[in-house]
């Protein structure tokens, strides 16, 4: 006998988290735009205040639009729940601050979003918390940088912007053996691309500004747990695991197992710094991810088309995508995301800086600004903007050079994209 | 609150209340595969509300060291312990699933201990499908998938989750991801052949509720009517839109119904 089947990816996409609106019987997701919910009576309001009911109370808390946003993205995840962000940025801040105190540290790959490498490598540290980078390819280097109070192992599934592919099984194995989780940042790869729970990683998140949305007209945010780190057995986090007088001295994990850490992420860190959702901004999110397993293989698919259209230009000194097979992480990308690599990905065209300053400027279907994922193709300059605070030892490590510009592939018709880029590429070879 | 009983580490959750010999005792018994945690609404409530309570992890189960008990009749023995273990001369027992069963045998074996029971998501008998004994005594991971889809309504997938931004079926396959192997297939397999249902309803001498999930696919509303025709004076709560896991589904109608039944 076939046993049940759960529902397909692109089905969760469409239906997880909501049913028509049971007031009015609106199929789309009704924009619950309200701060605050009316309490049935007092004996209501108290049970809900002390978590003896499930519901909501104020939407700093928790919203019913977001929520929807919440378990669609946890339903495509595989994990146990998710809590929506004000950004990608709320979202790692909330991940760290529920785990960590002054006095922590984190083990973080060297390839990482600027601001993600702002947030561990300075403001964290002004608040006790110390991060060490590493390598994202040299496995050893995570093992050696965990010391006895590391807390956290994390990088992003895709390295920004050299695209390098993070081994998640090996580098989750040294992190469980060291009774840590491993936080993962997706936002490049998104679920319909890899699903970095399934390879081992504990907790994830998005910018959802990016391909979750995928119209660039929010910004914000998705922190998901798969709830299968075990927190009590790891005896290190006492957050969790031991009675917390900040909240009626709840133990955590005593009290509900699986969603410790969603329950103090949302009861402490969205109540404390504040840095929740807006229902609007859930409901244009909630707008893209209703398509994103359609977009996703167009993405890939015109990204394919572009890079080999620049593998064959002689303006081009090299390009970062592990589909290419001189990429260093080609074997792992083809192990890791079957799929695809994404649509984001950089290359170093000759001339250095001022050529690329002239491609940049010469593109007219790209868009030169500071995002990725949009379905609109967009075109950036790393080392002068996104990553503009890091050393130039940072920058190596991160595989930027000068002239290293970064491409995301949006929906338009490839074949003006690609005449776009080769227009581009002339007029920066002829200024030389 | 951890406690020991014949030298094994015992837990149940009381909601960081001290028991207090003059407050009434709810004991919460969870089904298959499952922990205290899956009561986790219903017995704060209570503990808040002047009961004593004792949410406990069977042997083998969240944080009660094993192994699991093989058959409803030692679990229900090993309820008896743990109260004289605590000083607990009558209780209420309320259980889901496999926890009903062990309830309703409680109430037959030890009626002078027995305040009352609440069954939820029961049945009788409780046959489990030869697949998925089979899947679970193999430890097979499609048997945490056949108790995460069946232990759900058919709309769980496509509906909203009564507890903000929480996943049901994730929720539900990552707590039977951490059993130790044989922990599910022993659970399912005492609910096969646990045969003393009837003859266990004719010696309850409690009053008895039933509450039951209008969609539960594992154990249908009407594969409990016998045993509720067979304990005289029980009642039956049915809940149209919940599925077999009434707590997560349901839970503000399912704590109803228990308030009701308890201080009603």
């Amino acid at each position: 006998m076939a046993g049940p089947k759960y529902p397909g990816f692109d089905t969760l996409a469409l239906h997880a988290g909501q049913s028509p609106d049971p007031a009015t019987g609106a199929r789309a997701v009704p924009i619950y735009q309200t701060t605050s919910f009316v309490f049935r009576d007092t004996a209501h309001a108290a049970s809900l205040f002390n978590m003896e009911r499930a519901g909501h109370v104020y939407s700093r808390i928790s919203n019913p639009t977001v929520a929807v946003l919440e378990e669609r993205m946890a339903a495509l995840e595989g994990g146990v729940g998710a809590i929506a962000t004000a950004s990608g940025q709320a979202a790692l801040h909330l991940a760290v601050a529920t785990l960590m105190d002054a006095g922590s540290h984190v083990v973080a790959s060297a390839a990482l979003y600027g601001g993600s490498h702002n947030l561990l490598g300075y403001t964290l540290k002004r608040f006790g918390i110390e991060t060490s980078f590493v390598s994202p390819r040299n496995l050893e280097e995570f093992r050696k940088a965990i010391k006895a109070n590391t807390r956290l192992i994390f990088g992003e599934t895709l390295g920004n912007p050299g695209l390098d592919v993070l081994d998640i099984p090996a580098v989750s194995a040294i992190a469980h053996e060291a009774g840590v989780p491993l936080l993962v940042d997706s936002t490049f790869t998104t679920p319909w691309l890899m699903k970095p729970f399934e390879l081992g990683a504990d907790l994830l998140y998005h910018s959802a500004t990016k391909f979750l949305g995928g119209h660039g007209v929010a910004i914000g945010g998705v922190l998901v747990d798969s709830g299968r780190f075990d927190w009590e057995k790891s005896g290190k986090f006492q957050q969790l695991t031991a009675p917390y007088s900040g909240f009626h001295n709840m133990d955590f994990e005593e009290e509900s197992g699986t969603r410790a850490f969603l329950l103090r992420a949302r009861r402490e860190g969205l109540r404390d710094f504040g840095a929740c959702m807006a229902p609007m901004t859930a409901f244009q999110i909630l707008q893209g991810i209703e398509t994103l397993h359609l977009r996703m293989p167009r993405h890939v698919d015109s990204t394919r088309k572009v890079v080999a259209f620049l593998s064959s230009n002689p303006a081009v000194e090299k390009i970062l995508y592990p589909e290419i097979p001189d990429h260093p992480d080609y074997a792992l990308a083809r192990k890791l995301l079957p799929k695809g690599c994404g649509a984001v990905f950089s290359f170093d065209i000759k001339g250095g800086r001022e050529a690329g300053r002239r491609f940049i400027e010469a593109l007219r279907v790209f868009s030169h600004l500071a995002n990725v994922g949009d379905a609109k193709s967009l075109v950036i300059h790393p080392a002068t903007t996104t990553h503009y605070r890091m050393s130039d030892e940072d920058l190596k490590k991160a595989g930027i050079g000068p002239g290293t510009v970064r491409l995301s592939i949006g929906l338009e018709d490839p074949a003006d994209l690609i005449q776009d880029l080769e227009r581009a590429l002339g007029v920066a070879a002829k200024s030389k | 609150m951890q406690l020991a009983l014949n030298g094994r580490s015992v837990f149940a959750y009381a909601a960081a209340h001290e028991l207090d010999q003059a407050k009434r005792t709810i004991v919460f018994v969870h089904g298959a595969g499952l922990d205290h945690s899956w009561w986790g609404l219903q017995s704060r409530y209570f503990a808040y509300h002047g009961f004593n309570v004792l949410a406990l992890d069977l042997p083998g189960h969240g944080r009660s060291e094993g192994p699991p008990l093989a058959t409803i009749g030692e679990m229900a023995d090993w309820i008896k312990r743990v109260l004289d273990e605590k000083k607990i001369k009558s209780a209420a027992i309320v259980g889901h699933s496999m926890g009903s069963l062990i309830a309703l045998e409680f109430a037959a074996r030890y009626p002078e201990n027995a305040e009352k029971i609440a069954l939820i998501g029961v049945a009788y008998p409780m046959k489990v499908s030869d697949a998925f004994l089979d899947a679970a005594r193999r430890n097979d991971p499609s048997a945490y998938d056949m108790e995460t889809i069946w232990g759900h309504a058919a709309q769980v997938p496509f509906s909203g989750n009564p507890n903000p931004g929480m996943w049901m079926y994730g929720d539900t396959l990552a707590r039977l991801e951490r059993l130790a192997p044989g922990v599910l297939h022993a659970d399912l397999a005492a609910c096969n052949a646990y045969a003393a249902g009837m003859e266990g309803a004719a010696k309850v001498k409690c009053p008895a509720l039933f509450v039951l999930g209008a969609r539960d696919m594992m154990t249908p509303p009407k594969a409990a009517q016998a045993l509720a025709k067979a304990i005289p004076g029980s009642m039956t709560v049915t809940i149209a839109f919940s599925g077999h896991s009434l707590m997560a589904e349901a839970p503000d109608a399912t704590l109803d119904a228990l308030i009701g039944f308890f201080t009603g």
